[in-house]
């Protein structure tokens, strides 16, 4: 089956999200949809599979226009879709799951289930992908509920399916299979529309690319391409992918976390008896699928976990009981993993972001009065320093973009006296030229003698920047190993296969 | 863009007035009477609508006929609109600053209670000097009604409760415990049997502003004072700021080592005093003498004037003044026409509808680009 769109546009406002695209799917290819954040890719398959309505432009399936309201309208038409998040019911079985929204009744209101755990055998079994028709969603790793998500569109006769970002949640092994399935499927005849901003997964195994920037589409290319040109059209410029670092010159223990156990409120371990040593100028970063404590482990060392046993000692003293606006006077930068919802305050202003922490010391404040002057001189020194991109200091921080707000939080949180910095996930969701500036901040708050504890999923991050890498898997630590460890035995720890 | 901000509030007034204007209009029997003759009746109505609108601008502003013998007796129910005015700016602050921090104050009328207690109480039982007695009857209902509200804070901080239910039950309790009070010796009022307190003592009494025949006392400049305080805290000082902070986004605040539980305590502390002392000022400027029903409703209309004013100081001033005027007006409505005085809890509740509602405004006016957002009432209690 092919899919084409023709000249797809959708307006939010002023902001084109899509303008004009051209995009054509042939029949059994994997085609891949390459673009920053924010790009355009997901919106133009919502569009695709009808959960927006475009304001121009057609759809057609093998060569016929098709109108697609809904996802129904999607499904009839062949299209199926594997967000991003799963759209999965935890505490049902697969095959609930499955039937869901399509229920067959026997006789007097009675579930089928039995044809459809028939058909989920049947599918599982063409395409090995060894699915439990009985399992409950919540008991399955997330490759598996990945799959789970695949036999659903199968099963609905999808020819051609679009897979949003669907490496995000998988550790490396995972992505692998992934990757391997999506050639069966394609053997078998379906079409693969394959969203990412990846490139090595793109190369790997995508047919045909084309990469959108802007909204706009702005070019095609094979996966003969080499990483630096698809970087390159991907974000408009030349970019460089390798961090410039010297040798680590490495100091004093400046963190030394002993034995730290994080609970739940319910009293459930989220992390484990985890110990390790942090010296000054040394980055170590604490690689991991999302979800196994790393958030956790970050927000104790300021602080912001209750339930926490073990000790924290930073330069020397006993932080573990001390309140989170301690931790940071202590000298802790923390650049937490949302910053929308922890790091900034989104109406507002950018002066007043920079402040949150010191609003009520010198010079900001005198007594109990806070000093617009000073404040408003300060945002200037920090917006030229930190290149925050923005008309007005006075603009609430919500009308930046991702890079802009990452921006502000660095720019507060580096401007006090800070030997420490703990940063999650301080790229996610920006754009490559922001990436590059954190990344080149981080080696340079290295560099000027502090500590870097650095919590990531995506891998390349860790190995471009690390020095030392430990290996976060169900709440413990499993191994820290050297920085040149090789990909193939970190994505090894990462699902937990201890060395 | 500061007529933007005026904007949706006005329309929505405005909108609340005309759809009231309809109500009083066809349901007038001498309206109802001409449906044979839609032009006269079109005509009566206007004019009935015209006439309701008019005794409310003379109850509530100017009144010419009393203006005949002496020009300023034409602004006695001006004087009587800052009189309803005064303590509501008052509730209507606390419940507004609690908004600014994330809070929904439901419990300003239980507040307004505890102060008029303690206002009450220190006016009738001490004998003292002049300003200090004021002075000392203002203070027991700045304290009482702060631990009152400064209670539900603690509570929060502490346990998670939520302050809506806790606020709502302390209502009751206050409601309540004024009931049982004007029953025990200490505040009945000589030879007297019915739930009535004794005046509080002429030293105790806030000063006329314009002369003794017009009641418009200094609870007036009290509550504006207080505008100007709370303004200059929220928008100035380092306390505000963390109240603000933690309203936009408690999780980012305490990220930021800001203590929402210090903030929620104080917060509910300053909330509570500001209603006490609306209680304050009704017992001290007006009233003298506390009944069951000293409350009123000031404490629940603060809600809707908190939300009119669009939880800013300066916003909750105009909407309690408009308030004020609508309830000082009321009474001359009813009085002068067939008019009932639920007219203008019609008006009142019509506002808070359209407040709530945004886009519906936006959309019978036609209007882009005003920000929604702004409307606290169409946000949830933890949004």
């Amino acid at each position: 089956m092919t899919l084409e769109l023709r000249g797809i546009t959708k307006r939010f406002g002023s902001l084109i999200a899509n303008d004009s695209i051209d995009f054509a799917v042939a029949d059994g290819e994997i085609h891949a949809i390459l673009g920053e954040n924010g790009a355009g890719k997901s919106t133009l398959m919502n569009i695709v599979y009808g959960l927006l309505a475009p304001d121009e432009g057609t759809i057609s399936v093998d060569g016929k226009v098709v109108l697609i309201n809904s996802p129904i309208d999607a499904l009839v038409a062949g299209i199926g879709m594997v967000h991003q998040h799963f759209m999965l019911i935890p505490v049902f079985t697969v095959a609930e799951n499955i039937v869901l929204g399509h229920e067959k009744t026997k006789g007097p209101g009675f579930l089928d289930l039995v044809s459809a755990r028939k058909e989920i055998l049947r599918v599982s079994a063409e395409y090995n992908f060894d699915i439990d028709p009985d399992a409950l969603i919540e008991d399955l790793p997330v490759g598996l509920q990945q799959r789970v998500e695949i036999i659903r569109a199968l099963i609905y006769d999808a020819k051609v399916l679009i897979l949003d970002e669907p490496t995000a949640v998988l550790t490396p092994q995972e992505t692998d299979e992934l990757l391997k399935n999506m050639k069966k499927l394609k053997d078998k005849g379906t079409s693969i529309v394959f969203i990412t901003h990846k490139l090595r997964e793109v190369k790997e195994a995508a047919d045909k690319i084309t990469i959108i920037r802007r909204g706009k589409v702005v070019g095609t290319a094979l996966p003969s391409s080499s990483q630096e040109e698809l970087a390159s059209l991907m974000v408009g410029r030349p970019v460089s992918l390798d961090v410039d670092k010297k040798a680590p010159q490495v100091g004093s223990v400046t963190l030394d976390v002993k034995n730290l156990s994080i609970s739940d409120r319910t009293g459930r371990t989220l992390v484990r008896n985890v110990s390790f040593e942090l010296r000054a100028g040394e980055v170590l970063a604490v690689a991991g699928v999302q979800g196994n404590g790393q958030t956790e482990l970050a927000e104790a060392i300021v602080g912001l976990q209750e339930h926490v046993s073990g000790s924290i000692f930073f330069d020397g003293k006993d932080i573990s009981n001390k309140s989170v606006r301690a931790a940071l006077h202590a000298g802790i930068a923390f650049v937490p993993e949302s910053r929308e919802e922890d790091g900034l305050i989104g109406s507002f202003s950018i002066e007043e972001n920079l402040i949150l922490d010191v609003h009520d010391m010198s010079p900001y404040a005198k007594g109990p009065v806070i000093s617009q002057s000073v404040v408003a001189q300060e945002a200037q020194k920090k917006i030229a320093e930190f290149d925050i991109r923005t008309q007005s200091a006075k603009d609430p921080v919500s009308s930046l973009s991702g890079g802009n707000k990452q921006k502000v939080v660095l720019a507060r949180e580096l401007s006090r006296s800070v030997n420490l910095v703990v940063a999650s996930q301080p790229t996610r969701g920006l754009d490559v030229g922001s990436i590059e500036f954190v990344h080149e901040r981080i080696i340079a708050e290295r560099d000027s003698g502090r500590a870097v504890l650095l919590f990531s999923t995506e891998l390349d991050e860790v190995i471009a920047l690390a020095d030392r890498i430990a290996v976060m898997y169900r709440g413990e630590f499993i191994a820290i190993v050297p920085a040149d460890t090789s990909r193939a035995d970190l994505g090894l720890l990462m699902a937990g296969v201890k060395p | 863009m500061k007529s933007k901000k005026l904007l949706l509030p006005s329309l929505s007034f405005l909108l609340a007035l005309f759809v009231s204007g309809l109500l009083v209009a066809f349901t007038d029997a001498q309206v109802l009477a001409l449906k044979n003759n839609p032009l006269s009746m079109i005509s009566k109505a206007i004019s009935t609508a015209g006439n309701a609108y008019w005794a409310l601008f003379r109850g509530s502003i100017f009144d010419p006929q009393l203006a005949e013998s002496r020009f300023w007796e034409g602004f006695y129910p001006l004087s009587e609109t800052l009189v309803a005015a005064s303590p509501l700016i008052l509730t209507g602050l606390s419940v507004a600053l609690a908004f600014r921090a994330g809070l929904f104050n439901i419990g300003a009328q239980g507040q307004f209670i505890a102060g008029a207690i303690g206002a009450s109480w220190v006016g009738f039982t001490f004998e003292l000097p002049v300003v200090l007695h004021a002075i000392l009857a203002i203070l027991a209902a700045l304290l009482f009604a702060g631990i009152y509200g400064g209670f539900v804070g603690l509570l929060k901080a502490r346990t998670g409760a939520h302050e809506v239910i806790v606020t709502i039950m302390l209502n009751y309790v206050a409601g309540y415990f004024l009931l049982w009070l004007l029953g025990t010796t200490a505040f009945l009022r000589l030879g007297r049997q019915d739930p009535l307190a004794p005046e509080v003592r002429e030293s105790a009494r806030l000063p006329h502003l314009f002369g003794p025949e017009l009641r418009a006392n200094f609870g007036f400049i009290i509550a504006l004072v207080a505008a100007a305080v709370i303004w200059w805290l929220l928008n100035r000082s380092t306390w505000g700021f963390r109240y603000r902070a933690v309203g936009a986004n408690a999780s980012a605040s305490r990220t930021a080592g800001i203590s929402v539980a210090r903030v929620t305590t104080s917060v509910m502390f300053i909330a509570g005093a500001l209603a006490g002392l609306g209680g304050a000022v009704q017992v001290l400027g007006s009233e003298y003498a506390m009944t069951s029903g000293i409350g009123g409703s000031f404490g629940f209309d603060a809600i809707t004037v908190a939300l009119l004013g669009r939880a800013t100081p300066v916003g909750t001033v105009f909407a309690a003044l408009l308030f004020g005027a609508l309830r000082a007006g009321g009474l001359t409505m009813q009085s002068s026409t067939e008019t009932p005085l639920d007219l203008v809890l019609v008006i009142q509740a019509l506002v808070v509808l359209f407040i709530a509602a945004p886009a519906l405004v936006k959309a019978i006016f036609r209007l882009r680009n005003v920000d929604s957002s702004q409307t606290i009432a169409s946000k949830g209690w933890n949004g």
